[in-house]
C-alpha cells in the first residue's frame, strides 16, 4: 500500500474561454490534513469537484489509491464531500440524512441505525436524530453534513469552505473539532478555504493556489517562514514586498531597491548578482527609529497610524513613494505622523522570494 | 363609548365581503326555497334536493366531469412534469423559445383553442366523446403543471442532487429520492389546478364533446337556457359544501407541518 492515496496529474480545466486549472499536480498522503488555500476564483473548488467526480477535467488524470478514476462517476468513488452550503436533504430527518449513503449501499436497517447513532455521537448531536434540517442552527447543520459524509467511510473527505457561513467564535470551535475528528478517524481531509488563519491552524500541509496553479505546497511553517513567491508571502501573513536587484550574493543578500539598499536572506532560491528579485518582510518585523543620515536602512516618513485588532499599524512612505506597513503591540507610540524615520530589519527576517507577476502564470 | 365610533375601513371591508359572499349566501338560502320562482320565498323545503337526487342525467354529468377532471389532471401532471424535467436537463439556446411555446396556450383565448381542437380532432377522425374531451383538457392543462414544476425545479439547490450522487446515488435514485419528493408539492398543486380548470370548463368541452357525453358545466348551461330551476341552486350548494370540506382538509394537513421559519428562529 503506497503512502499516496490520491494523485492529480496535469489536470486542466476550462469553462468557456476561462482557464480555471492550468495543469496542476498534487499528491495526498494517507491520513493527512491538507488545505487548498487561495483567493476566490483561484480554482480550488474546481479542483475539489474534479476529485469528487462532479466535474470532468479537460485533460490529466485522477488516481485514487493508485487506480485511475478520471472517468468514474461520483457515486462510484469512495470520496465524500461536505458542501459549502451543507446541502442537507430538507425532506429527510437528520438520521435519514446521515443514513442515506448507507441505505444506497443496501446496508441492513439495524446496521444503519447503529452507524447513525455512532455518527451522531461523534459530532455530538445524539439528541437530534429525529429533527429536520430546517430546525437546526448553522453549526448543527454543519455537523450533520460532516456526519453524513463520514457515515459511508470515505477514503478522503473533501470539505469546501465548510466554516464560511459560521460566526467567528463558532468557526474557531469547529476548527478545533474538525482537527479532532480527523486525528481520531485517521481519514485524509482535503480542506478548502480562503482564510489563511484557518489553513495555518489546522493543516498538516498547505497548497497555496493562484490562477489555477499551485504557488507553493508545504507545511504551515514552511509556507509562513519561507514563502517561495511574493504572492504567498502577501497572502499568508500580509508581508511587505520590495522589488530590487541583487548587488551582493551570499547567505545574506544585498538588494538594491528604488528606496535604498536592503538586506535579506535567501532560503530557497539562488540569487545571483544582477538578478531581479523581491524581498518579503512581515509587518511585525519592520523596525524603525528617528532618522539619522548615516544610519543603515531606508529613509521613510510616517503617513498614518491606525489602531486595529489590538495592534498598531504604522504606514511608512519610502523615498520612492512605496509604502511599508509596520505593526506593533500597544496603543500609541511617541513618533508622530509626518516624522522622518529610518526603517530597518534583521536580515534573517527578510526573505528573498520569486516575483511572479499576475498574468504571467 | 367605544363601539359607537364609525370607521371607514370597517365599512369598506363590509362592502367587499358583501360583494363576494352575498350571491353565494342567497344561492344557498334559495336552494331551500319551496317556491319555484327564485325571487319569491315560499317557505323552507328540501324539495329541490329530492328532485336533484332523482335527476339521473345530472348525476351522470357530474360523474363524467369527475372522471374527465381526474384523467386529464393526471395526464397533464405526467406530461407537464416530464416536460419541465427535460427542459431543465437540456441546455440549449432555443430553451427560452421552447418555454414560450409551452406556455403560449395559457395566453391564447379559449375559443381559439376550442376551434383548433375541433378542427384537429375531426381531421384525425376521432369519435367525439370522452376521448376527445380528455385529450383537449389535458392539452390545455399541461402548461400550468409545466410552469409550476419548472419554477420549483429552477428554485431547487443543485448541490442537493450533487450531494446525493456524492453519497452513492445513481441519477435514477437521485430522481426518486431527492428531486421527486422536493417537487411533489408543485406537481400536486398543478394537478389540483388542472382538475379545477377541467371541472368548470365550458367552452372547450362544448366544442369537443359528442352528443352522448355531457359534463356538469354543459348540463347546467343547457338547463339555464330552458329556464333556471332551483334544482341548480341545490346542486351548487352541494358542490360548495364539497369544496369547503376539501379546503378545510387541506388546511388541516397544511397546519400539521411545523412552520419551518419560526422553528429556525427559535434555534438560532
Amino acid at each position: 500500500m503506497s503512502d499516496q492515496i490520491l494523485q492529480l496529474k496535469q489536470i486542466e480545466k476550462s469553462f468557456g474561454n476561462t482557464k480555471v486549472l492550468d495543469g496542476i499536480d498534487l499528491q495526498l498522503h494517507r491520513g493527512e490534513f491538507i488545505t487548498l488555500l487561495g483567493a476566490s476564483g483561484c480554482g480550488k473548488t474546481t479542483t475539489l469537484r474534479i476529485i469528487a467526480g462532479l466535474e470532468t477535467p479537460d485533460s490529466g488524470s485522477v488516481l485514487l489509491d493508485g487506480v485511475d478514476v478520471t472517468a468514474v462517476p461520483p457515486e462510484k468513488r469512495n470520496v465524500n464531500t461536505v458542501f459549502q452550503n451543507y446541502a442537507l436533504f430538507p425532506h429527510m430527518s437528520v438520521a435519514d440524512n446521515i443514513g442515506y449513503g448507507l441505505k444506497l449501499k443496501k446496508v441492513s436497517k439495524s446496521e444503519i441505525q447503529a452507524k447513525v447513532k455512532e455518527m451522531l455521537e461523534l459530532v455530538q448531536l445524539s439528541e437530534y436524530g429525529s429533527r429536520m434540517p430546517a430546525e437546526l442552527s448553522g453549526g448543527q447543520r454543519q455537523r450533520v453534513a460532516i456526519a453524513r459524509a463520514l457515515a459511508v467511510q470515505p477514503q478522503i473527505l473533501l470539505l469546501d469552505e465548510p466554516l464560511g457561513a459560521l460566526d467567528l467564535q463558532l468557526r474557531r470551535q469547529m476548527q478545533f473539532e474538525l482537527k479532532r475528528l480527523q486525528k481520531q478517524l485517521g481519514i485524509t481531509f482535503l480542506y478548502i478555504t480562503h482564510d489563511q488563519e484557518e489553513a495555518l491552524n489546522m493543516s498538516d500541509r498547505i497548497a497555496v493556489m493562484r490562477q489555477g496553479r499551485f504557488e507553493q505546497i508545504g507545511t504551515p511553517n514552511e509556507i509562513y517562514d519561507s514563502p517561495k513567491t511574493a504572492y504567498v508571502a502577501k497572502f499568508v501573513g500580509e508581508a511587505n514586498i520590495l522589488k530590487g536587484k541583487v548587488t551582493q550574493s551570499g547567505k545574506v543578500v544585498c538588494v538594491e531597491t528604488a528606496a535604498g539598499t536592503a538586506l535579506a536572506i535567501c532560503k530557497r532560491c539562488g540569487a545571483a548578482e544582477g538578478k531581479s528579485v523581491s524581498i518579503a518582510v512581515r509587518s511585525e518585523n519592520v523596525s524603525f527609529a528617528p532618522y539619522q543620515p548615516d544610519a543603515q536602512g531606508l529613509a521613510a516618513v510616517i503617513r498614518e497610524k491606525n489602531f486595529a485588532g489590538g495592534m498598531l499599524r504604522i504606514v511608512l512612505e519610502l523615498k520612492d513613494g512605496q509604502t511599508l506597513i509596520a505593526s506593533r503591540h500597544g496603543i500609541d507610540l511617541p513618533a508622530q505622523v509626518g516624522d522622518e524615520m529610518t526603517v530597518f530589519w534583521n536580515a534573517e527576517q527578510a526573505i528573498v522570494v520569486e516575483d511572479v507577476e499576475e498574468g504571467k502564470l | 363609548m367605544k363601539q359607537k365610533t364609525f370607521r371607514f375601513s370597517h365599512l369598506f371591508l363590509g362592502i367587499v365581503l358583501a360583494v363576494m359572499y352575498l350571491p353565494i349566501v342567497l344561492l344557498v338560502v334559495y336552494s331551500f326555497n319551496e317556491s319555484k320562482i327564485s325571487s319569491v320565498w315560499g317557505g323552507f323545503s328540501f324539495k329541490w334536493y329530492q328532485q336533484l337526487f332523482r335527476d339521473k342525467q345530472m348525476f351522470e354529468a357530474l360523474w363524467n366531469s369527475i372522471i374527465l377532471g381526474v384523467l386529464s389532471s393526471v395526464s397533464a401532471a405526467i406530461l407537464g412534469t416530464l416536460g419541465a424535467f427535460g427542459m431543465t436537463k437540456i441546455k440549449c439556446r432555443s430553451n427560452h423559445v421552447m418555454e414560450y411555446l409551452v406556455t403560449l396556450p395559457i395566453m391564447t383565448p379559449e375559443i381559439i383553442l376550442a376551434m383548433v381542437f375541433l378542427a384537429f380532432f375531426s381531421l384525425l377522425g376521432l369519435p367525439f366523446g370522452m376521448t376527445t374531451l380528455v385529450l383537449g383538457h389535458t392539452a390545455f392543462c399541461v402548461p400550468y403543471v409545466f410552469m409550476l414544476v419548472k419554477a420549483s425545479l429552477v428554485g431547487m439547490d443543485s448541490s442537493l442532487a450533487e450531494a446525493a450522487r456524492d453519497l452513492g446515488a445513481t441519477e435514477i435514485q437521485v430522481f426518486r429520492d431527492i428531486t421527486l419528493p422536493l417537487v411533489a408539492p408543485a406537481i400536486a398543486s398543478g394537478m389540483v389546478l388542472s382538475f379545477a380548470m377541467s371541472f368548470d370548463d365550458v367552452i372547450i368541452s362544448l366544442f369537443v364533446t359528442g352528443v352522448n357525453v355531457n359534463t356538469l358545466p354543459i348540463r347546467v348551461y343547457t338547463q339555464i337556457k330552458t329556464g333556471v330551476t332551483p334544482e341548480i341552486n341545490a346542486l351548487c350548494t352541494l358542490m360548495l359544501a364539497a369544496t369547503l370540506v376539501l379546503v378545510a382538509v387541506s388546511a388541516v394537513i397544511g397546519r400539521k407541518k411545523p412552520n419551518i421559519n419560526e422553528q429556525q428562529k427559535e434555534n438560532v
